[in-house]
């Protein structure tokens, strides 16, 4: 079933970030949201996540949703090492050959055991993409994914999340118009 | 790996020596005094230490002396710990706790242990001055770290809906443990140094606080030292255990 998002309206301080935005993203398919920095794309999806209240509108669809999210900021758990952060989110089915070999197609095994707050910020950025695929989830949203990652790198994670997300409902907030010509699938406009 | 083995040897080194220099400052004071009644050699202390390590008595009063500071400060934990996950949970419980803490900590020593004398039984003193002295600065130091956990990181476990040992285990003792440390590093010390000297006013039978009393009664300066020798290697001991053990979280 369709997400449903109905006349989403947001301000913070009198100043209007959303305004009866409206917007459907579609089940089991890639949904990017694009749109000029400041328009509200991270607070719309922050609503999403339910970290954030609309002032006004409504979201249908969504109750009780299991959701996997790379955020703008890494958030990871800089004093552990890569295979604790995972482990941190994975499901209880989730065995630990999955989670190395996981990392290790994101290029990150040699770095297993590394404290977080040695990686680079390219590696910080793999490990973040790394634990919304190990988390399994009815969502998945994903706050400009692929920024940080230098040109070998960009087009090779890209690819990995494509493989490894299709079919599944996912939300992409993204300025670049390639990385929607990659992936496909559905585009919503914040004007 | 090597190189810092060497650096860790060189520091002990130094501290050895350190600790060696002022020993050889008090033989020199005490050669210039000459009069064990007043500061005795350190020779004739650490032999009368070592004379105090054979007797049963010794033994027992330093246990009961360490039962009850320990307890003190190990009840301070549990208790700050609890108060200031409430402070941090409820405003209303910060202000209410907010006079009791600064009063605990800065009524002077001396009259909690006089009018605790009052209330209590001396055996129990040094437990509750242990508990009053460490109290504070562990709840001031847990409610510091609480207020600056990340919320991002509190978020993003509430999205990814990470269990609450989880989120127990890898944020809030992660976030708090540098905070808990230095708690424990400060209180520890002063738990030793008060409580003893709340046992040396209540004078429990079998003590340390009672041994350093005799000691000054009967004028033995040399004994007196040994004890307070004995306090000092203690203290440490137990603050450098602690520091490990919550190293080890």
């Amino acid at each position: 079933m369709s997400i449903i998002l109905k006349d989403i309206t947001k301000s913070f301080d009198d100043l209007d970030v959303l305004k009866n935005f409206n917007g459907t993203i579609e089940d089991n398919e890639f949904n990017f949201i694009m749109g000029e920095s400041g328009i509200g794309k991270t607070t719309l999806i922050n609503i999403l996540m339910g970290l954030e209240k609309p002032d006004f509108g409504e979201i249908v669809g969504m109750d009780d949703m299991n959701l996997s999210v790379v955020f703008q900021e890494n958030r990871l758990l800089e004093d552990f090492d890569a295979i604790t952060n995972l482990k941190l989110v994975a499901n209880k089915d989730t065995k630990d050959k999955e989670i190395v070999s996981l990392l290790r197609d994101l290029g990150l095994g040699d770095s297993l055991n590394k404290k977080v707050s040695q990686f680079s910020g390219g590696m910080k950025r793999r490990l973040a993409i790394g634990r919304a695929l190990i988390h399994k989830a009815d969502i998945y949203i994903m706050d400009e994914p692929f920024k940080g990652l230098d040109k070998n790198l960009y087009l090779k994670t890209i690819k990995y999340v494509k493989e490894k997300l299709e079919g599944k409902t996912v939300i992409i907030i993204t300025h670049r118009e390639e990385e929607y010509e990659i992936f496909g699938g559905n585009i919503i406009y914040i004007k | 790996m090597r190189d810092s083995i060497t650096r860790d040897n060189k520091n002990l080194i130094i501290r050895i020596l350190a600790v060696l220099f002022w020993f050889f400052v008090w033989q020199v004071i005490g050669s210039y005094l000459d009069n064990d009644l007043l500061l005795p050699m350190p020779l004739t202390v650490i032999k009368t230490l070592f004379s105090m390590l054979g007797q049963k008595m010794f033994y027992i009063a330093v246990l009961n002396t360490i039962i009850r500071i320990i307890l003190g400060f190990l009840i301070s934990c549990i208790i700050g710990i609890i108060l200031s996950i409430l402070s941090y949970n409820f405003r209303f419980a910060r202000i209410l706790l907010s006079p009791l803490i600064s009063f605990i900590k800065s009524t002077p020593l001396a009259s909690i242990i006089i009018l605790a004398l009052v209330w209590i039984k001396s055996q129990n003193l040094s437990l509750l001055i242990s508990f009053l002295v460490a109290l504070p600065t562990i709840y001031t130091n847990i409610l510091k770290g609480l207020d600056n956990i990340n919320l991002k990181l509190i978020k993003m476990a509430q999205v990814f809906r990470v269990n609450n040992y989880k989120k127990v285990k890898f944020i809030y003792i992660h976030e708090i443990k540098p905070y808990l440390i230095a708690a424990t590093s400060i209180s520890l010390g002063f738990c030793w140094k008060a409580g003893v000297a709340a046992e040396v006013i209540g004078l429990p039978q079998n003590s340390i606080g009672e041994a350093l009393y005799s000691s000054k009664i009967y004028l033995n300066t040399a004994e007196l030292f040994a004890w307070t020798l004995f306090i000092i290697f203690i203290s440490f001991v137990f603050e450098k255990f602690f520091i490990y053990t919550l190293q080890k979280l």
